[in-house]
């Protein structure tokens, strides 16, 4: 299941649901990202008021959906969820999830890292933040490349 | 027809999302589209040709600058994703 919304989702439902049709699971991770009231880290740099994300409807299904793809070729996956919200957001929200229903725990954590890590640098989002010092879009950073780039080796 | 959509940073430097352009004369891959808007449009369009900071999907897909174009594609050009 993947879905691009503006609507906030709750991680409870998401986890029942994902639950209820993997019966043979062994084991389910789930990551929500939020966003950072700063966006460098505690404490440093501007404090976030809103974020706002743009997309590409329509590639980036798409995209989300080969991500998916790849992983469910690489690792026992029994059923995956990604959920990206789209539109304007306030420092705190959850931004970002990954459900994962696996065999193992081992290849359930995998794939839901692969996927973040591929999400970040190959689904078409942008975001642009509203700071106490201004507003300006995100600069794409090279250690989400490296992140990629380790589960090519 | 080409439809060409713009994203993010370029759709504000352009004051355009978008634009359906007929295949110009002699554009025959993304690299020659590139040429074509550098070369017709004002000084901001000079950015595309940084292929470090400026992507490029035809149909969708994310392609290299020599990826060849018929002239009913849908292109667009976006600077790298920040989603996640």
């Amino acid at each position: 299941m993947i879905r691009v919304q503006q609507e906030d989702f709750s991680v409870a439902d998401l986890y029942t649901a994902l639950r209820e049709q993997s019966p043979n699971a062994g084991a389910i991770v789930t990551f929500t990202g939020l966003v950072r009231e700063f966006y460098q880290g505690t404490g440093e740099g501007p404090r976030v008021q809103t974020l706002y994300l743009e997309h590409y409807p329509g590639m980036t299904e798409k995209a989300l959906q080969d991500i998916v793809d790849q992983a469910s070729e690489r690792w026992e996956v029994i059923a995956c969820q990604v959920i990206h919200r789209v539109g304007e957001l306030e420092a705190g929200e959850q931004i970002v999830y990954v459900g994962v229903a696996g065999t193992h725990r081992g290849e359930a954590f995998a794939a839901a890292e692969f996927i973040m890590d591929y999400l970040k640098t190959r689904a078409p989002f942008w975001k642009r933040q509203q700071t106490d010092e201004g507003s300006g879009w995100i600069e794409s950073r090279a250690s989400d490349d490296e992140a990629r780039s380790r589960w090519e080796k | 027809m080409l439809t060409i959509n713009y994203f993010a940073s370029l759709r504000e430097e352009f004051g355009s999302s978008g634009e359906a352009l007929a295949l110009p004369e002699g554009v025959a891959s993304v690299a020659d589209l590139v040429n074509y808007l550098v070369r017709e449009r004002d000084s901001a369009w000079s950015m595309l040709q940084d292929s470090s900071r400026v992507l490029v999907a035809v149909n969708q897909c994310v392609v290299e600058r020599n990826h060849p174009l018929q002239g009913n594609e849908e292109v667009a050009f976006f600077p790298p994703m920040t989603g996640g």
